[in-house]
């Protein structure tokens, strides 16, 4: 799996937003090591669709959403949007651009100021960018308070004063509220329990809807992704492993990544025993000095000599279904977790985060 | 592995009795009752899942058991009987006896409850160290095959580094290793997977079950997921507004809910085999303010049930038809008077007050 390669990017030019290799890098430590956090991502996404971005912690997904923004400007690679190539700007042009671009957060609250209300944190992008005159400011924080499910008259309360559930419908309505044309959520109901992420879900769909959104969802439970998208992309370690739409992925996973990711989720019935045989081992590698070959191979119970010597690069394996894997699995294929892969090492590095931040 | 107990006790019946468990908090705006009345049975190598939306009181119940929390303001009534001995009134000094040997727990966020500044071999030798007399080097070598069996990779080298060295994944097992240290009869697991990946979370929930069967010990999985504790527990209890609303033995419960609050639960969670962009089943509105709950039954102003009696009379807790099923619902799930209530709502146009309160502010 985690391979590269551009095989899945349509031919049209009418994508909203197409990104081309795009590689991020970090320095850590000695002068000679690199985080390698996104090595050779590529999408494209067409006015109105979602893709969902879905992996473990640490495998680049929200990296890569924020390469999109420029936050930081990716090391290689172009980012086309609308038109326009955000990589070769910077300064005020980018900035210009922003409100074009809009970001949904993990964590509701600590992502709004505490010392503002609400009103404030919603209506502060009108008021830089200078939308309307003031009457028209307060209308339109109003409609979009109104839109998210909130209460107008509660705008002048401050974010300690409501749930995280709440907290979410402010940050969507800070990212519409400034008639973006995409927004990037990173995990935005991670952080949430199962009946408030359900509302929020919804409501993402309902905005998108309104306000004629194109949407990066980054995940990592597959069933929240499959609800949400058009198109998901799996990711591993900064690679890209498959790309499909939900229904194709899910019904015939192709990659093993993928397999072990849907196999791993509970599944809410008693009568399936969780097994232990089905649970993917180990930990992301360090990407200081990720594997070579398929990055995936040091857990890949499918892995073999190949693996490690050549990198796969992503080919289709259907209509609209791609992947990046020299041995991908057979339609119905069960997966042998016990084997393990080629080349793993014991070390559980500290690089690798297997957190959901 | 090693299993250290203090005194193998004689007594025979369930090894945690909680009757009529209380729980309220003095605040300044009103008396807070998070936990109002619970009570539960829990035998020796058991596994019993509480299952609730954030402010249902299941932290507070588990915290309240083990006496975990904060003095000011608090109050606490009923009974808590462990081995059949009353400790809702041990003071802390006593308590200090039962947690880490008796009673452990695990705890949600892994980054913040190991100490950041004390290596991980102490934090797990601490609990030994405390209860069991053993020589430092014997703790260090437990320390070790406690590491090993949480399947932590190169325990001896991890012993000597700090929390913030290793991922997540990696420290809720030296969380699980420092819970079961000295040889706990009973676990709390407090959300244990909520802050990892699908992929930790099983591996996580793996080492809990099967260090739980190597000891025989028992275990109360507090989560909002019902599909965590599907597979991995013998009896749930759901909790609203600091109340068991359903309590049955898991099969039971997802075969024959009555509850429709745990209807409505099962129902939010996104489903692998429907088609993207299915519309999900929501909850409308939140939970009540345990210092202002409403009258009647708390999650009436929720309920796609709802009817008029739901308003005014709170329904008791009522037993079902399989053992140890219990529900607190006036037009259960799947009864001809439930068919009757949602067919006299969708007929009536009535949805629950929570829904048009949303709908009054504009909400989707």
């Amino acid at each position: 799996m985690a391979g590269t390669g551009t095989a899945h990017l349509r031919d049209t030019d009418k994508a909203l937003l197409r990104v081309e290799d795009l590689v991020v890098e970090f320095a850590v430590g000695h002068l000679s090591d690199k985080v390698h956090a996104v090595s050779g991502v590529s999408i494209d996404m067409l006015p109105g669709e979602t893709l969902g971005l879905v992996g473990e912690s640490g495998c680049g997904k929200s990296t890569t959403g924020r390469a999109v923004m420029q936050l930081p400007p990716p090391v290689s690679g172009t980012v086309r949007f609308d038109g326009t190539e955000l990589t070769k700007l910077t300064g005020e042009a980018l900035r210009r651009m922003r409100p074009r671009l809009q970001m949904i957060f993990q964590d509701p609250i600590s992502s709004l100021n505490p010392r503002r209300r609400v009103r404030d944190i919603v209506r502060e992008g009108l008021d830089i960018w200078q939308m309307g005159d003031k009457p028209d400011r307060d209308a339109k924080v109003d409609e979009v308070l109104t839109a998210v499910g909130m209460d107008p008259a509660s705008g002048d309360r401050h974010p300690h004063e409501f749930s995280g559930g709440q907290c979410q419908r402010i940050s969507i309505a800070r990212a519409v509220v400034t008639d973006p044309k995409l927004i990037i959520c990173d995990e935005p109901v991670s952080a949430l329990d199962v009946s408030v992420q359900a509302q929020i879900l919804n409501l993402l769909e309902d905005m998108k809807r309104r306000y004629g959104l194109t949407m990066v969802f980054i995940a990592h439970d597959l069933a929240v992704v499959k609800n949400v998208s058009d198109r998901v992309l799996v990711m591993y370690l900064g690679k890209m492993c498959e790309v499909a739409s939900p229904d194709d992925l899910y019904e015939h996973p192709s990659h093993p990544y993928t397999g072990a990711l849907l196999a791993a989720i509970p599944v809410p019935d008693p009568a399936v025993r969780p097994d232990e045989e089905r649970v993917l081992g180990g930990e992301v590698p360090s990407p200081i000095h990720p594997p070579t070959g398929c990055r995936f191979r040091t857990r890949c119970p499918k892995a073999q000599e190949r693996c490690a010597a050549e990198e796969p690069i992503l080919r289709a394996v259907g209509p609209n279904h791609y992947v990046a894997c020299h041995y991908p699995l057979e339609p119905g294929e069960q997966i042998d977790f016990a084997r393990v892969g080629i080349g793993a090492t014991i070390d559980l590095s500290q690089d690798g985060d297997g957190t959901a931040h | 592995m090693t299993t250290a107990r203090f005194t193998e006790t004689e007594y025979e019946g369930p090894l945690l009795e909680v009757t009529d468990l209380k729980t309220s908090f003095h605040t300044d705006v009103g008396v807070v009752r998070a936990v109002d009345g619970v009570s539960l049975t829990l035998e020796r190598g058991k596994t019993l899942g509480i299952v609730g939306e954030s402010g249902s009181g299941k932290t507070v119940l588990s915290r309240s058991i083990m006496n975990l929390l904060p003095r000011f303001g608090l109050e606490r009534e009923g009974s808590v009987k462990f081995e059949g001995k009353e400790i809702i009134e041990l003071p802390p000094r006593q308590m200090r006896n039962f947690w880490g040997a008796q009673m452990s727990m695990i705890f949600q966020d892994p980054m913040t409850s190991l100490n950041p500044v004390m290596k991980i071999g102490k934090q797990i030798t601490e609990s030994i160290r405390q209860h069991l007399d053993v020589t430092r080097e014997y703790s260090s070598d437990l320390a070790v095959s406690l590491m090993e069996s949480v399947r932590i990779p190169e325990p001896k080298v991890r012993l000597g580094e700090y929390p913030h060295q290793l991922s997540g994944g990696m420290r809720q097992r030296v969380c699980i290793a420092v819970a079961l240290a000295a040889g706990p009869k009973l676990l709390f697991a407090d959300e244990p997977t909520t802050a990892l990946d699908v992929t930790v979370q099983a591996q996580v929930l793996d080492v809990i079950a099967k260090e739980q069967s190597e000891r025989f010990m028992a275990m109360i999985l507090v989560t909002h997921d019902l599909g965590v504790v599907a597979g991995r527990t013998e009896e749930i209890l759901v909790m609203y507004a600091g109340r068991v609303v359903e309590q049955a033995p898991t099969s039971v419960l997802f075969t024959d809910m009555k509850m429709p609050y745990t209807e409505a639960l099962l129902a939010s969670i996104p489903k692998l085999d429907e088609h993207s962009h299915t519309r999900l089943a929501t909850i409308p509105g939140r939970p009540p303010d345990l210092s202002h709950p409403p009258p009647g039954c708390k999650f009436a102003p929720r309920c796609r049930y709802v009817q008029d009696r739901c308003l005014e009379e709170e329904p008791p807790l009522q037993a079902g038809d399989a053992s140890g099923h219990q529900y607190r619902c006036w037009f259960p799930v799947g009864t001809p008077a439930g068919q009757e209530a949602l067919a006299r709502n969708e007929r009536d146009g009535r949805v629950p007050a929570a829904a048009t309160a949303a709908a009054a502010a504009g909400g989707a």
